[in-house]
């Protein structure tokens, strides 16, 4: 198990490394100046060179990415006397048009992002397994039938419709959400009425689509193995439908299930880019659709893009180790 | 499915004998009654896109101009339902006062030309790549295999945002294509880029599989070319995974094509896919509702319809496969 963890765990430092080398490279080859975006259409070529100097843009593509590299880890120094400022570990970059540090940037969106996530992962959780299962026990009857209805119309609607149908049609028209609190970042631990008001709307949003998958996925993984040798045994052993069903059915059924809710877990972590814009919630994807659609904020971008992937990696990671640990055949491979 | 899992048994004992698998498949299809009906639904909304010049002529309107005496002071609809009447039968744009009908139907000839172009080149793609790794194995395979992890590992979404400005720009520069054209090309590309991987995983391990089967043995033991075995013996065993696919993944490449228009990094104005209409229909849902309703509805009801026909060709190519 030690060895099957070292290995994974290398692979993985190896895959970021190169995805950071490949999202420095795509952004250097470019037709964009970054130094040119960093001020407004009347700006003289010599402010751009000054800040293309300071914001060290003037030096080859691998020297850039080795100073990033190495702001992560301790830090960086932007310009020189007077003008200097610094942005402490790990350093994603500096947003010169916003005049911050973009860890900073990335510190106040990802609480927004991580709440968006954690609630609509149990949502779609809790409502897909248990719609599957129940869909999968009475095949065919008219369980099964509603459920599959509710499949077809979660697969079909995209988020953005159904995002801005349930903002506006139920959240703004019967006044559960005042529009101008939207957009507010409310911190649960403060006031937990408050965030659940929040983010109420974008969970049903976003587990929406996902339920449906997930029921759908549920439903076939639970007929399988309902079909299987040793759950004949066990119902030939004269043991209740329930306890076949908790006992042996859905411990098998439910295993493929941790990856597909891990992956997609971690792909929301990097940001729902159109949940977060259609309700206007300050989360990572909306910083990045921001700084893309407003200025080209290439330190944002290049941050936000490399935390989506390491979220992505080493949820990975995490769960080819857990799969490992549950089914001891897959260390082998 | 229940109702007709007595049948089956009847028709693998009488009916099947002697059919061709095509034959079978579309015996099947056409007892699907809800996927004859989709299938209706699909064709008709892929005609009326098709057919979007001659329709809006033959109405008398027009996608370009502007229809100001439907409009009232605040340049808002005159009439319910976002205006419609005889004249607009889904009533007018605010604002500018264009025909929401010519607007939506030559919209959808632009999501319809992304998503046929992005499934046919995604599925050409996969299938090259995962006959080639699945048939050959070795090297080759590995590498591949590894470079579509990467991919896979990638945040494809994120990175069609932050590099769809530049890379038009780039288009643009090159000659490629102008505007809206050098757009789709873009789009179309990276949801390509993004796209094989999981198709020619599909295609490599069933490739793989059937390899080892012992119609393929007897081919290389009669001493045929890699060529001729992969053209004519696993090509046409590859043909239903394919055409289940394209008839899947084509509603999804459609929304695809919305949501990234209504983020507005995909196609522009003046053009009117799903996803402007939208986008801008979001400023006036107060006032006027029908105006976001009636695009919405059209969108979904196209992609229940291709999603549903997909349904039905998946359970006719292949009834033991799994939902």
């Amino acid at each position: 198990m030690l060895k099957y963890l070292v290995r994974r765990i290398s692979a993985t430092l190896v895959v970021l490394t190169l995805i950071s080398m490949s999202v420095f490279l795509i952004f250097d080859v470019l037709p964009m100046d970054p130094a040119r975006l960093t001020c407004g259409k009347a700006c003289s070529p010599a402010v751009v060179e000054a800040n293309r100097h300071r914001l060290g843009l003037d030096v080859p593509v691998q020297v850039q990415y080795g100073r990033w590299v190495k702001g992560l880890f301790v830090g960086r120094t932007y310009g020189e006397g007077q003008a200097q400022f610094t942005c402490p570990a790990p350093a994603f970059g500096y947003s010169f048009n916003r005049h911050e540090c973009v860890t900073d940037l990335l510190k106040s969106a990802f609480p927004v992002t991580l709440s968006l996530a954690i609630g609509a992962f149990f949502l779609w959780l809790f409502v897909g397994v248990s719609l599957g299962i129940v869909a999968a026990r009475f095949k065919n009857r008219w369980p099964d039938r509603a459920s599959n209805v509710f499949v077809l119309v979660g697969t079909s609607l995209p988020t953005f419709i159904s995002g801005i149908l349930i903002l506006l049609f139920v959240a703004l028209k019967f006044g559960f959400v005042n529009p101008i609190d939207l957009g507010k970042w409310v911190s649960p631990l403060e006031n937990p009425i408050g965030w659940i008001n929040t983010f109420i709307f974008p969970w049903i949003t976003l587990a929406l689509a996902y339920a449906a998958t997930y029921t759908r996925f549920t439903r076939s993984n639970v007929i399988e193995t309902s079909s299987e040798d040793y759950i004949r045994t066990a119902r030939a052993k004269g043991l209740s439908e329930k306890v076949i069903l908790r006992k042996h059915t859905l411990r098998a059924a439910l295993a493929p299930i941790v990856t597909l809710a891990g992956l997609d877990f971690a792909g929301l972590l990097g940001g729902a880019i159109i949940t977060e814009g259609i309700f206007n919630l300050p989360g990572l994807g909306r910083l990045s659709i921001r700084a893309v659609l407003n200025d080209y904020d290439l330190p944002i971008i290049v941050a936000t893009t490399m935390l989506a992937a390491t979220f992505l990696v080493v949820m990975n990671l995490l769960v080819d180790i857990l799969y490992a640990y549950i089914d001891p055949r897959v260390r082998v491979a | 499915m229940a109702d007709n899992a007595v049948l089956e048994v009847e028709d693998s004992a009488q009916d099947f004998a002697q059919r061709t698998p095509k034959q079978i498949a579309w015996m099947r299809f056409r007892r699907n009654k809800v996927g004859i009906a989709s299938a209706w639904v699909a064709i008709f909304f892929i005609m009326a896109a098709v057919l979007a010049p001659i329709i809006v002529r033959l109405l008398g309107l027009s996608n370009t101009q502007t229809y100001p005496e439907t409009l009232n002071e605040y340049a808002m609809p005159i009439g319910k339902f976002g205006g419609i009447t005889l004249d607009h039968p889904l009533g007018v744009e605010p604002g500018t006062g264009r025909d929401v009908l010519s607007l939506l139907l030559y919209g959808s000839r632009i999501s319809y030309t992304v998503a046929v172009i992005t499934s046919v080149t995604t599925i050409g793609l996969g299938m090259l790549i995962g006959v080639a790794t699945g048939y050959f194995r070795g090297r080759v395979d590995a590498i591949v295999g590894r470079f579509s992890d990467f991919l896979l590992s990638f945040p494809g979404t994120f990175m069609i945002i932050a590099l769809s400005l530049p890379l038009v720009q780039r288009v643009e520069a090159m000659g490629i294509a102008k505007d809206n054209a050098a757009r789709i090309v873009v789009l179309v590309t990276f949801f390509v880029f993004f796209g094989w991987p999981g198709f020619a995983r599909l295609i490599r391990s069933q490739a793989m599989s059937m390899r080892e089967r012992d119609f393929v043995m007897a081919a290389q033991a009669m001493g045929a070319s890699s060529w001729r075995i992969i053209t004519k013996e696993l090509l046409p065993n590859l043909w239903p995974t394919a055409i289940v696919f394209l008839s899947l993944s084509l509603p999804g490449f459609l929304s695809a094509e919305a949501v990234f228009s209504f983020l507005g990094v995909g196609v522009q104005a003046p053009a009117s896919t799903f996803g402007l209409v939208l986008s801008d229909a979001v400023g006036y849902w107060r006032d006027d509702p029908a105006y976001l309703l009636i695009p919405s509805t059209m969108l979904v009801i196209i992609v229940l319809s291709l999603n549903l026909l997909g349904d039905a060709i998946r359970d006719a190519l292949d009834p033991k496969g799994s939902r």
